[in-house]
């Protein structure tokens, strides 16, 4: 045999992270350190209104107070916040008015993760929003939005432009006394998006965008607020691959979605942060807060795939206010060698008739720990309440652990709640079986792990699906044991 | 004169401390039907296993050849694409796969494998609706999941199916009969017959002499404690359903 299984398993053990590339741009750094005067540095430096710095500083005053959480299934080592700087901007030369005035090394970083903007535009009608270090660089599509009344932008030209509606909205769905993270995040974000969907808007493509790491040591506090008004509709896409690190670096992101009357908002991530190498040393601290509420009859739905980061601690959850509001969860979350994943959804049900879907599919390979965590909560008030939970697990190897931490409150008897639970090993005769008809092992592991997240994969935008497959076989090269 | 298609020579095969074979040998040549019979662990299934390139078994000696190339080290994939098939005796379920991903799949990665282009999703598709055609499988389960919920009949129909659309030189049956009624039988015994050619040929692995009846074999060998300890022609299999197998055993012995 001219290349054994052996060979395999070496070639992609020494295999490095297949994005893992920095880029060589420029960047104005914040001085090392978190206190006060940061704070107030950041506002300054991003022009902010008064309110916004008060905010700002009341987030960090809270935070000084909170303690780092511990009850998840994850292990790590807590990141000094004294050694992390907190504000990283790509030095401007000038405004950016088309894409030839953009940093040629920014466009074959582009290139290099296949998001050529040029592309984008022509073949897919994804506007995307790049979000390089923390500042938008290039931004496509806004003109064509703008005609429908749509806004999406980054986060500090919302504060310019639109500050109402950033005031009247920012931190009404994840308070900054929320937790540990939301906190600090609420203190330091630097940059991130913001979307607005006017009244009865259908937004006719998907809204992207593309989050980057790029900055050595730069902790990255994104922030996202995304407004559907009433009876509107929106799907955004969010999707991010990071260069390779030695030390940890901590993502700390805020989401936050307001689905109005009748509105739906379809939010889907790709989330690929470089996991560490294959002896557990490096990767991204992925610990985001991401929640909607929802308003009458509307619906937000969160699809997410993620592969990356060392340790990931996220649920994105729905608060199910309005009467008869819909909250989805479709989940596949892939840990590999010594990657940690604790995540889930919460769906809180407030309003009567309010209906909740949770579809968890988790993969564990190496000698990773992948736990979902979920909760389920019927108050009061939310008279027939439904949910329906399927939390799968699937084992690629005997060193790695699968757990399930379902929990559910219900205070309203007229509620039907069910709660589904599998968990399979990849079998050795089913990779014998596709192999002896002529499929690869890794070839066959991905078709049986696609086959198994199809559930959540199709719920993916199209271009997001094929991206999420070839993520997946990525994720587990050579991961059978 | 006639070509070979595989020769196994002195194979010998544990797994653990067991010895399963020991020193088996087999020609087969193009065109031919061998019907390999014996009682249960005679090492029957493991011959097919170990035919199709499972690496669960050790092999301490000899070795087998296919149209004069020695594949006994080949991973499962070559020997499929070089041509060689296993209609398995349990066909495993792979959820959210379907049937006809999985066979594209399949294709394409031997089709790769010769350089060739992927084939084109209509030539694909007239050639499901014809080698369907041939086991008579439902429409149906061409775009279910591969083998997830189908009957035992159902499981084994699919075997032959993918075994037309692959189109190998050396089909392997194992225990194809089992656990089918008459009706179903004869159905995939039609199909494996229509399939037959000069340029293939096919081992069938059974317990029973009814198999043998719609699928006319050229030889009939018995394994017994991993060697073949008789071969005939089609009346060896009448004989064994007569006098069972236990007096090759004692010939064996001696």
């Amino acid at each position: 045999m001219s290349y054994t299984e052996k060979d395999l398993k070496e070639d992609l053990d020494n295999k490095s992270y297949e994005f893992g590339f920095v880029t060589d741009i420029e960047s104005e750094k914040a001085p090392v350190g978190l206190n006060e005067d940061i704070v107030r540095l950041i506002s300054s430096k991003k022009n902010e209104p008064e309110w916004l710095l008060n905010y700002r500083l009341k987030a960090f005053e809270v935070w000084q107070t909170m303690k780092e959480p511990n009850w998840s299934h994850v292990e790590y080592e807590k990141p000094d916040f004294q050694n992390i700087s907190y504000y990283a901007a790509p030095k401007k030369k000038k405004e950016l008015k088309s894409l030839d005035e953009v940093d040629p090394e920014l466009l074959k970083t582009m290139d290099k993760l296949g998001i050529s903007i040029e592309e984008q535009k022509k073949l897919s009608g994804v506007a995307v929003d790049f979000v390089m270090d923390s500042v938008s660089v290039a931004t496509s599509f806004k003109e064509k939005l703008g005609e429908l009344g749509i806004i999406f932008c980054s986060f500090s030209e919302a504060v310019q432009n639109h500050p109402d509606l950033i005031q009247k909205y920012m931190g009404t769905v994840i308070p900054y006394t929320d937790n540990y993270y939301a906190a600090l995040n609420s203190a330091v974000f630097s940059d991130g998006s913001f979307c607005y969907i006017p009244k009865g808007v259908r937004c006719p493509m998907e809204l992207s965008t593309y989050f980057r790491i790029n900055e050595s040591g730069t902790g990255q506090f994104e922030r996202t607020l995304l407004i559907a008004d009433e009876s509107s509709y929106v799907s955004y896409l969010e999707g991010c691959t990071a260069p390779q690190r030695d030390e940890n670096q901590l993502h700390a992101a805020v989401v936050e979605l307001i689905s109005l009357d009748q509105a739906e908002i379809k939010y889907s991530t790709v989330q690929n942060w470089y996991p560490g190498d294959k002896k557990g040393v490096g990767g991204v601290y992925n610990f985001v807060t991401k929640r909607g509420i929802c308003g009458y009859r509307s619906k937000i739905s969160w699809t997410q795939v993620e592969t990356g980061s060392a340790v990931t601690w996220k649920y994105p959850s729905c608060i199910l206010k309005g009467d008869y509001s819909v909250g989805e969860f479709y989940s596949v979350a892939v840990t590999n060698n010594f990657q940690q994943a604790d995540t889930g959804t919460k769906m809180i049900h407030v309003g009567k008739n309010t209906k909740s879907t949770i579809i968890s599919k988790g993969i564990s390979a190496g000698k990773s720990q992948n736990s979902y965590r979920g909760l389920v909560k019927i108050g009061k008030g939310a008279i027939n309440a439904r949910n329906f939970s399927q939390c799968d697990s699937l084992l690629m190897t005997d060193r790695c652990g699968a757990h399930t931490f379902p929990y559910i409150e219900c205070e309203n008897p007229s509620a039907t709640v069910e709660h589904e639970a599998t968990t399979s090993k990849i079998g050795e005769e089913q990779l014998f079986y596709c192999m002896q008809r002529g499929i690869s092992e890794e070839k066959a592991i991905s078709l049986i792990v696609n086959g198994y997240a199809k559930e959540v994969l199709n719920k993916l935008p199209m271009e997001f699906a094929v991206e999420a497959q070839k993520l997946l076989e990525i994720s587990l090269e050579g991961s059978v044991g | 004169m006639k070509e070979v298609l595989i020769e196994i020579k002195d194979l010998e095969c544990e797994i653990g401390d067991q010895k399963i074979l020991k020193g088996l040998n087999l020609k087969v040549n193009k065109g031919e039907i061998h019907a390999i019979m014996g009682p249960n662990g005679s090492g029957k299934s493991t011959l097919s296993s170990l035919l199709a390139g499972n690496d669960n078994y050790k092999i301490t000696n000899g070795s087998i050849s296919f149209e004069g190339e020695d594949i006994t080290d080949l991973s499962p994939e070559e020997r499929s694409w070089k041509g060689v098939f296993l209609a398995f005796q349990y066909p495993i379920e792979i959820p959210g796969v379907s049937n006809i991903n999985f066979l594209r799949t399949a294709l394409n990665e031997k089709n790769k494998f010769f350089g060739k282009d992927p084939i084109p999703a209509k030539d694909f598709l007239k050639m499901v609706s014809e080698k369907s055609a041939l086991v008579g499988l439902d429409n149906k389960l061409k775009n279910r999941s591969v083998n997830e919920g189908f009957s035992g009949g159902e499981k084994k129909r699919n075997e032959i199916f993918q075994m037309a659309m692959l189109n190998p030189k050396l089909s392997i049956l194992d225990e194809t009969d089992s656990g089918l009624d008459i009706d179903a039988l004869k159905i995939v015994a039609g199909g494996v017959n229509k399939l037959k050619s000069n340029e293939n040929a096919t081992i069938v692995i059974t317990h029973y002499q009814r198999l043998l009846d719609y699928i006319v074999p050229d030889f009939v060998h018995v394994l017994h404690d991993g060697k073949i300890v008789k071969t005939g022609d089609k009346n060896l299999a009448l004989e064994l359903e007569k006098k069972g197998y236990d007096w090759l055993k004692i010939n064996s012995l001696n």
